[in-house]
């Protein structure tokens, strides 16, 4: 008999390899989500009402995941799993204060130690959100601003590309960013229209902002310092309106032999 | 070594890095606990409060016991136990391999394996069917040799790494496993009868 025939014959043999053919089975769905959980690394939302409406806000063990305006729970909830493919239920705390306060443009997200859940972004995406977290709630930067801070003064579309994948608007004031020839420019959470509202409720002025770039008027020069600012810059609500001068670019406020405002930085101030 | 690298990322941050230990084990996990219940509900209860339970107990863990874990083996030893809990706990009856019904059949129908020339069958699902039933011819065992053969020849151990899961010396481990071997084969011989 030859050996394969008397292999086959074998009744042990034939046992484990039955045993060795059984498949490896893919663990249920809903297997992951039910572990983290129940560890307590499960991603839960809260609630917010904003001036532009309700506001979801998703937070996991890492920070805050994903920001959404929706029309109830249960559509976020829904917006959440398809986007990172694991379920959420709503937290049942209170949102914290510096969340609240955040959102509402009362605080500085950079001031607030808010932790963000990032971990799907490009580290260039993740210096673009950074840098847009320093701005003031009041104020606005242009793109080219955010560029140039993070050392790539030349990917000013991708920056706008970077903002407009931010995963979590409002607490990432991406609202603040706005374009260089002073429109507004476009927003995720509804548009240019809650664009407005936001930076309206945070007093900066949009319309104000509108028509002085109409005017060719980019920037605020201090005449008796002689420094200039972004017109939003909280530095200047101090300058009485006879002090101040007005330029169309950097280039003519350097000219003028004015220097850049060392905190809103308008351009590159010397170390 | 991805085993290490994981090992080391739960040292260094567990929450962090947990997510990816369930995703790498969990069908692992979920497969054994399956051979070891025969249910899929019971299953996924077993491999989810296992991992609960190892994520319990990491952080409980200085670091340098995590980074010098045996990751799998120890896994599946949790495993295991929750298992034996639950089963102790539910006091599921036992149906022996030798009495005829349902295990009866199982062994019959699983004795037709496609190893065998005079009765080769040609179709997959007869195949899958096989398996299945000695799949549940498997889950009739008593559960030292049912352990012991499902982490020796289905989740594919070294004789070594059973006895390593199971905190059995060497010996009893390998006697453990062909008995098991020996009693698949008994009763799929006697109902062939």
């Amino acid at each position: 008999m030859n050996r394969k025939l008397k292999a086959s014959m074998n009744p042990t043999l034939t046992v484990v390899r039955g045993l060795k053919s059984l498949p490896r089975e893919h663990a249920p769905k809903s297997l992951l989500p039910a572990v983290l959980h129940r560890v307590g690394l499960g991603d839960t939302y809260w609630r917010l009402e904003t001036s532009i409406g309700p506001v979801f806000v998703a937070r996991s063990r890492a920070g805050i995941s994903m920001v959404t305006r929706a029309r109830s729970g249960s559509e976020f909830a829904r917006l959440f799993e398809s986007r990172f493919g694991r379920p959420i239920a709503p937290d049942k705390s209170r949102p914290p204060r510096n969340v609240r306060a955040v959102a509402e443009g009362r605080l500085r997200g950079r001031d607030a130690g808010l932790r963000f859940d990032l971990r799907g972004l490009s580290e260039f995406e993740r210096a673009v959100l950074g840098k847009a977290l320093e701005i003031p709630p009041g104020e606005v930067r242009p793109y080219s601003w955010i560029a140039r801070e993070i050392g790539h003064p030349d990917a000013v579309r991708a920056t706008g590309s970077a903002l407009a994948k931010n995963p979590v608007p409002l607490l990432i004031p991406c609202h603040r960013v706005v374009r260089s020839d002073g429109h507004i420019g476009n927003y995720s959470m509804g548009g240019s229209r809650n664009k407005r509202a936001l930076l309206e409720s945070e007093g900066a002025q949009p319309d104000m902002l509108e028509k002085l770039a109409a005017a060719g008027v980019r920037y605020f020069g201090n005449e008796k310092e002689r420094y200039f600012c972004f017109p939003t810059c909280g530095g200047l609500q101090s300058l009485m309106k006879e002090n101040r001068v007005h330029f169309g670019s950097q280039q003519e406020a350097l000219t003028a032999g004015y220097h850049p405002c060392g905190s809103c930085r308008p351009a590159a101030v010397a170390a | 070594m991805p085993q290490q690298e994981l090992l080391n990322a739960l040292a260094d941050d567990l929450d962090g890095a947990f997510e990816r230990l369930v995703r790498t084990f969990q069908d692992r996990l979920y497969t054994f606990a399956h051979r070891l219940c025969g249910g899929r509900e019971d299953a996924e209860e077993v491999a989810q409060d296992a991992f609960v339970r190892a994520y319990r107990a990491l952080g409980t863990y200085p670091e340098e016991r995590i980074r010098a874990l045996a990751l799998q083996a120890w896994l599946y030893r949790i495993t295991l136990n929750v298992a034996r809990n639950r089963r102790r706990r539910k006091r599921l009856p036992q149906v022996s391999i030798d009495n005829g019904g349902a295990a009866g059949e199982a062994a019959r129908l699983a004795w037709d394996s496609p190893d065998d020339p005079g009765s080769r069958p040609d179709s997959r699902l007869e195949q899958a069917q096989q398996r299945a039933n000695l799949a549940s011819l498997v889950s009739t065992l008593p559960e030292r040799y049912r352990s012991a053969i499902i982490l020796r020849y289905v989740e594919g151990l070294s004789l070594e790494e059973v006895a390593d899961v199971l905190k059995q010396p060497l010996g009893t481990a390998k006697s453990n496993v062909h008995r098991a071997v020996n009693l698949l084969r008994r009763a799929i011989t006697e109902s062939r009868r």
